[in-house]
């Protein structure tokens, strides 16, 4: 079994290498057509046509784009992202500095999304039909409706202005304990969880309503087996499966929502840096950016697609 | 038998699509959310058209003696921190928004259908190709590479949407190429081609229209993203500028005043919140109504 297992995720990472390297090439291509001279941002105001070319030659704008593309590769696969032309620090080292912030956002969120999903979806499978389920449905496809930034001006109306419970904004890493990361990452985690929240009751209820359906559940309830234990445990764990599958997704677009959270949170993570370099026009910052987001999106693909495999046998040897 | 008569049997006769399409527009027609959906979606449509003249001010004129003043008899909705009617801005930005939505909606189906078609119609190293730089661009999330994009184009509403045109293409592609797969083999493709058929009059009158019913529900659902994406890069000041009307730019103005005057911040979210809501119950409708072929559209 662990070989297989192996095989699989092997299988799945061989995969994703091309991939990644053609999202890089991708950006890379785009931003040289970019009418934006990389030159002319670093040179500031007025520059001379020598000190422009001066620039080029000092950075390698001037070289072909291949070699260019080449050497920023081989520089990347050995931790090496380049340096910032605007902040003069190691893209990856900052890079480094936000991924946790943003990371141990997305894990909030998906706590709370899940905590959601699970609790409303399961009420809307137990009462199908019903009015309750109406309501639930009606609540996740209004939820839906509302993307994160709106969301996050809400809360921050509601929860931090009108009934001050949270700070507005600002952030406090985790080292400084868990109460104030709390205090400062729960209405971001909330904006972000809403409408993955949303996806998940859908999912959840769907995945519940079927899996009640099934034989095993009827031979179950002949059995006179408690509907606590009908519902928790035989239908629970077969309704997990569709349920796992959209995480992959939800997590995604986690990270894209982070890009408007962060900026009104004032949080400084891999959100905020995009923002911060497409108004400073710092495409080296960017191109690393692209780069560790790709690869996390693979990896979190990845071990989605694992515990698939985990929940589902069959799906190993494919 | 001549040669036109036997593409014609090849198609799906003309009488009876009508029926389908009847069929499917009742089933569209008792669905109540749906109803309500294109009942929106058709206010809004008169609102961006008329806008000019429902709008009870001029949506640009700035009265800094009349800033931030409540909603009032005058200024129903009030006015904003310039002294702008915000109001007269909703409507004028309805225009905004979905003029952008439909130029995205545009641009992304007339990239994604042809490749889409090309790719599952030929298939081998031309679809080989094309998916992996489409899975690429579906390995960023979605705002983050719309970013990138306006960081590659330059800040503005035009380039903003030709971003988020680019996030909305490897659905339609994915879709199409799906739809196409699945058509190519059937049993009036291969007469259309036995009988002489050319590839593109295949593509054009048999596959295209098999295509069609997928795509429609997709881009219903499209046109909700769009409208997220679009405010998420005004509000960050990546999309529309200054002066412009946006639902986005308005949240954004809204934010920055939240705690003197929070009236501010329920017009566009109703705005948005509604348009999102319609495009997407009325892909939900589209999708039941047109059957079970068309749930893997999402």
């Amino acid at each position: 079994m662990v070989s297989s297992m192996t095989r699989f995720i092997g299988k799945r990472l061989l995969l994703a290498v091309p991939t990644i390297i053609l999202v890089t090439l991708l950006v890379f291509v785009l931003m040289e057509l970019s009418p934006t001279d990389p030159a002319a941002v670093l040179a500031g105001d007025n520059p001379t046509p020598e000190r422009l070319a001066e620039i080029r030659e000092l950075h390698g704008f001037d070289r072909p784009f291949l070699t260019r593309y080449l050497e920023w590769g081989w520089n990347a696969l050995q931790g090496d992202f380049g340096v910032s032309p605007v902040t003069h620090q190691s893209v990856l080292a900052d890079l480094m500095y936000r991924l946790p912030i943003t990371a141990s956002l997305v894990v909030l969120a998906l706590f709370f999304s899940l905590v959601m999903g699970v609790v409303l979806g399961t009420v809307a499978a137990l009462n199908k039909g019903g009015v309750v389920d109406w309501l639930m449905n009606s609540i996740a496809n209004l939820l839906m409706a509302i993307p994160p930034f709106v969301a996050a001006v809400l809360l921050v109306l509601f929860l931090a202005i009108l009934s001050p419970v949270f700070p507005a904004t600002g952030y406090a890493d985790l080292s400084t304990g868990i109460g104030p990361w709390l205090q400062f990452t729960t209405l971001p985690a909330l904006s972000l969880a809403i409408i993955p929240g949303a996806l998940l009751t859908r999912q959840v209820r769907g995945a519940l309503v079927d899996a009640l359906e099934e034989d095993y559940v009827r031979t179950a309830r002949a059995k006179g087996l408690q509907r606590r234990l009908i519902v928790g445990k035989h239908a629970a764990k077969n309704a997990a499966v569709p349920v796992v599958t959209v995480l992959g997704l939800v997590i995604t677009q986690m990270f894209g929502g982070a890009v408007v959270v962060e900026r009104i949170f004032a949080i400084p993570g891999l959100g905020s840096v995009s923002v911060e370099s497409v108004l400073n026009g710092d495409l080296i910052t960017l191109q690393g950016l692209v780069l560790l987001v790709a690869v996390l999106v693979t990896v979190v693909n990845l071990c989605v697609d694992a515990s698939y495999g985990y929940f589902n046998p069959r799906l190993r040897t494919r | 038998m001549s040669l036109a008569d036997s593409t014609n049997l090849s198609a799906t006769p003309p009488k009876r699509r009508r029926r389908l399409n009847n069929r499917v527009l009742r089933r569209l027609m008792r669905n109540k959310a749906a109803v309500a959906s294109m009942v929106v979606i058709f206010l809004l449509v008169v609102v961006a058209v008329f806008g000019d003249l429902l709008a009870p001010h001029d949506p640009n004129k700035v009265t800094l003696s009349l800033r931030l003043m409540g909603p009032s008899g005058d200024h129903l909705l009030g006015t904003d921190e310039l002294g702008r009617d915000v109001l007269s801005r909703l409507i004028v930005a309805t225009r905004v928004d979905l003029l952008a939505s439909a130029q995205a909606v545009g641009i992304a189906l007339s990239v994604g259908v042809p490749l889409g078609i090309v790719a599952g119609y030929l298939g081998g190293f031309t679809d080989a190709v094309l998916s992996r730089v489409i899975d690429a661009l579906m390995t960023l999330p979605p705002l983050i590479l719309a970013v990138v994009v306006v960081a590659i184009l330059g800040p503005g509403l035009r380039n903003a949407m030709f971003a988020i045109a680019i996030l909305i293409v490897p659905s339609f592609y994915r879709i199409v190429r799906a739809s196409t797969q699945g058509a190519r083999n059937e049993l009036y493709i291969e007469s259309a081609r036995a009988s002489g058929c050319g590839t593109w009059r295949i593509l054009w009158r048999h596959i295209l229209p098999a295509v069609a019913p997928p795509l429609l529900v997709q881009a219903s659902f499209s046109a909700s993203v769009v409208i997220v994406a679009e405010a998420s890069l005004s509000f960050l000041g990546l999309g529309a500028r200054v002066p412009q009307a946006t639902w986005g730019l308005m949240l954004n103005d809204a934010s920055s005043n939240l705690t003197t005057s929070a009236y501010l911040i329920y017009p566009p979210t109703v705005m948005v919140a509604i348009t999102i809501l319609a495009f997407s119950l009325l892909g939900d409708g589209l999708r039941d109504a047109l059957g079970r072929q068309t749930t893997d559209g999402k």
